[in-house]
């Protein structure tokens, strides 16, 4: 059912008042990628994804890459990450719906938070719980949270995966590319494709570590204990910090399960 | 020939009917006399109600529809090839001009659309002498005369009856379907391919336009609804993802991926945000029974543009803009994403849109007033007026008002069909059909 959301405060930490605003857009412009980033993910149903859905959150996506790459935000997020940053990070995220949002701004926006809808069970869930209802200790374990909930759909969704019958993962895990771009994963589902030819550098570097191909779980975790890539704002190296082995192996059962079954569906 | 502009729309609507549905509506469509309305749901199911004679002993039931014919469209499928399950659910109904006794409609879920065909039967023959009282066959040499059977009334029966599967020619997920004014000819479009059929022939279908991307990743735009002309059978017109209408003459080319127009509205720079793409996305495009006009609905408005013009609409109608400033939190939930209809009057004088909270918006454009109406059983009751009802954006809420946070972003009307003649509206809840009549 529906319920309101809490309201939040909008803590002034810094000094300068431009500063602080352009500090709080671009924490919330960040906010926004992310949130579009694991709506994109989320799109692995039983039923094909909504393409128009995904189209618009791609050109988001899209659009907040560019900016942040025009005004050279780009290349400071992973260390605006790495730092300790205030705990707003997330809060009154509707700023960015304004548009000269620094303008506007009065005395801290209340965020309204619509909740509970029931035809995007997955992210309610995770929506719900890491980005609109919590007030956050700090940046990084926070987002660290949304992440968290994200492998526990993976998981979920292997067990799931594993009762219907698989015939053309074996093509996309076969196809030979390491690590498939968000979008060739979205777009990828709606016909069968035999490679996957990078067009924009730039995107394949934004969504090359943030890819999740669910029936190659062993790359993504491989990825997590080696040292982290080098170059744009990657999730992966977030969740280093904060999963232990346990969590992969728990992984790693499941996919071991899944190979078995896979093999004898293929009859290899 | 221009719209005549009538006397002042405040309409004094009654709730004249009330079904309550097994499963969530998705299309609402009455047939071209208005005697017939055609639900479909996401169980893919099609309900049709008739509506009643005129009785002189209660002339206050005309408009009164009940249940005419049920059957179950589509099945659940299977897709093997990509392991994902076609759903059933009913995107589209649209129905045939009538040139018989029976009716005909086109309905459709994400990949195959049917032609139905729904016939009545009130008399069978009987009087025949052929069989024995246990239904065997008598030995012919036994019958001795000649008896010619009598049609004898019988209580109504209402088929519906298959008589196309127009499957196969969709990769993407069908959205629209629209009817030639030829009668023999019909559009399906889907996300990135608009097809062309005969009614006739199943096994065929010419594409006429293809917006797919040689790389699926540069794919940046999709087709979101699309309509023939409902006067010159050439011309037919899709919107997009981007907000962006084109209108195409089928005598051009074999594919039309010119168009013959572009209709844009520029941005407007104050309101820029991330958001803005995705609210200019259009849910639906309808042309007016003129033909001189056609109506987009995108995220919070309404706009009529005229054909003649493609640099920006004549009118624009403002639906909710009070979720402007919500748009994030409706980014966060997907209401964002809503596809909202919207329908013309019979005379093309008044347009309707839903919104939330189980609203719905007329908008006069003689006038120039609009209306904000509620379709729940409180608020409904039956042979009552409708209370027009105001969302509250800011300050002090007066009293009968709702304030915007209170709004409840779970009951959305999407699906609004308005007879062709009279002033009778179909309007869909969740799982509720309301029907609401003009009061006499």
């Amino acid at each position: 059912m529906y319920s309101k959301g809490t309201k939040r405060k909008f803590y002034d930490s810094v000094d300068a008042a431009t500063d602080n605003k352009a500090a709080l857009y671009s924490r919330q412009r960040q906010s926004l990628l992310d949130m579009s980033l694991i709506k994109l993910q989320l799109c692995h149903m039983l039923v094909e994804p909504n393409m128009c859905r995904s189209v618009l959150i791609a050109n988001t996506v899209r659009h907040i890459q560019e900016e942040m790459t025009h005004d050279g935000s780009w290349q400071l997020v992973t260390e605006a990450f790495g730092s300790s940053g205030p705990s707003d990070h997330l809060v009154a995220t509707e700023v960015l719906c304004r548009s000269s949002a620094l303008e506007q701004q009065g005395g801290g926006p209340k965020l309204y938070s619509v909740m509970g809808y029931d035809g995007c069970r997955e992210e309610e869930v995770v929506t719900d719980e890491a980005l609109c209802s919590v007030t956050f200790s700090g940046g990084a374990p926070s987002l660290l949270g949304t992440i968290d909930h994200c492998w526990d759909r993976a998981e979920l969704r292997m067990a799931a995966v594993e009762d219907r019958v698989i015939k053309d993962s074996g093509s996309e895990v076969e196809s030979g590319e390491g690590a498939k771009t968000v979008m060739g994963q979205v777009f990828g589902t709606f016909e069968i494709k035999n490679g996957a030819p990078g067009s924009d550098p730039a995107l394949e570097e934004l969504f090359s570590a943030v890819d999740a191909s669910y029936y190659d779980l062993d790359t993504m975790l491989t990825s997590i204990q080696s040292t982290p890539k080098m170059g744009p704002y990657n999730l992966l190296d977030s969740m280093a910090s904060s999963h232990g082995p346990t969590s992969n192996s728990s992984c790693r059962t499941d996919l071991s399960e899944l190979d078995h079954i896979m093999e004898i569906i293929v009859g290899s | 020939m221009e719209a005549v502009s009538c006397r002042c729309y405040q309409f004094n609507l009654l709730l004249v009917m009330l079904f309550v549905t097994a499963d969530i509506i998705s299309t609402v469509e009455f047939n071209h006399s208005g005697e017939l309305l055609a639900t479909g749901d996401k169980g893919g199911r099609v309900v049709i109600f008739q509506q009643e004679l005129e009785s002189k002993n209660q002339p206050q039931c005309r408009g009164e529809y009940n249940v005419y014919s049920t059957f179950q469209s589509h099945e659940p499928e299977f897709d093997y090839l990509k392991s994902l399950e076609i759903e059933e659910k009913i995107n589209k109904i649209r129905w045939l001009p009538q040139k018989n006794a029976a009716q005909f409609l086109l309905s459709t879920n994400d990949k195959t659309i049917k032609l139905w065909k729904i016939s009545e039967r009130d008399k069978r023959p009987e009087g025949y002498n052929l069989k024995e009282e246990d239904g065997r066959y008598r030995d012919p040499t036994t019958v001795t005369t000649l008896r010619v059977p009598v049609f004898q009334p019988m209580d109504l029966m209402v088929e519906a009856s298959p008589r196309r599967v127009f499957a196969n020619a969709h990769t993407y997920h069908i959205n629209s379907i629209s009817v030639n004014s030829d009668c023999e000819t019909y559009l399906s479009a889907d996300d990135l391919r608009i097809n062309l059929w005969n009614l006739e022939i199943t096994d065929r279908s010419f594409n006429i336009v293809d917006i797919k991307p040689v790389n699926m990743e540069e794919l940046t735009e999709v087709i979101t609804a699309a309509e023939f002309h409902p006067n010159q059978c050439n011309t037919f017109v899709y919107s997009s993802s981007k907000g962006t209408i084109r209108l195409c003459d089928m005598r051009a080319s074999a594919l039309c991926d010119q168009h013959s127009k572009l209709f844009e509205e520029p941005e407007d720079p104050s309101n820029r945000s991330f958001f803005s793409e995705i609210i200019s996305s259009i849910s639906d495009v309808k042309f007016s029974h003129s033909g001189r006009y056609m109506m987009t609905r995108d995220y919070l408005s309404v706009k009529i543009w005229d054909l003649n013009m493609e640099s920006r609409p004549v009118e624009t109608y403002q639906v909710h803009e009070y979720l402007r400033s919500k748009l994030c939190s409706l980014y966060e939930n997907d209401c964002i994403f809503d596809k909202f209809e919207c329908c013309w009057n019979g005379n093309d004088s008044v347009v309707m849109t839903g919104s939330y909270n189980n609203f719905f918006r007329m908008f006069d454009r003689g006038y120039r007033q609009d209306v904000t109406l509620e379709a729940s059983r409180e608020s409904s009751k039956p042979r009552s007026v409708l209370k027009p009802r105001k969302v509250c954006t800011g300050g002090k809420r007066k009293k009968d008002e709702i304030s915007v946070d209170s709004l409840d972003f779970n009951k959305k009307i999407l699906h609004t069909a308005w007879h062709p003649q009279d002033n009778i509206i179909a309007v869909a809840t969740t799982n509720n059909l309301y029907i609401f009549q003009d009061k006499l």
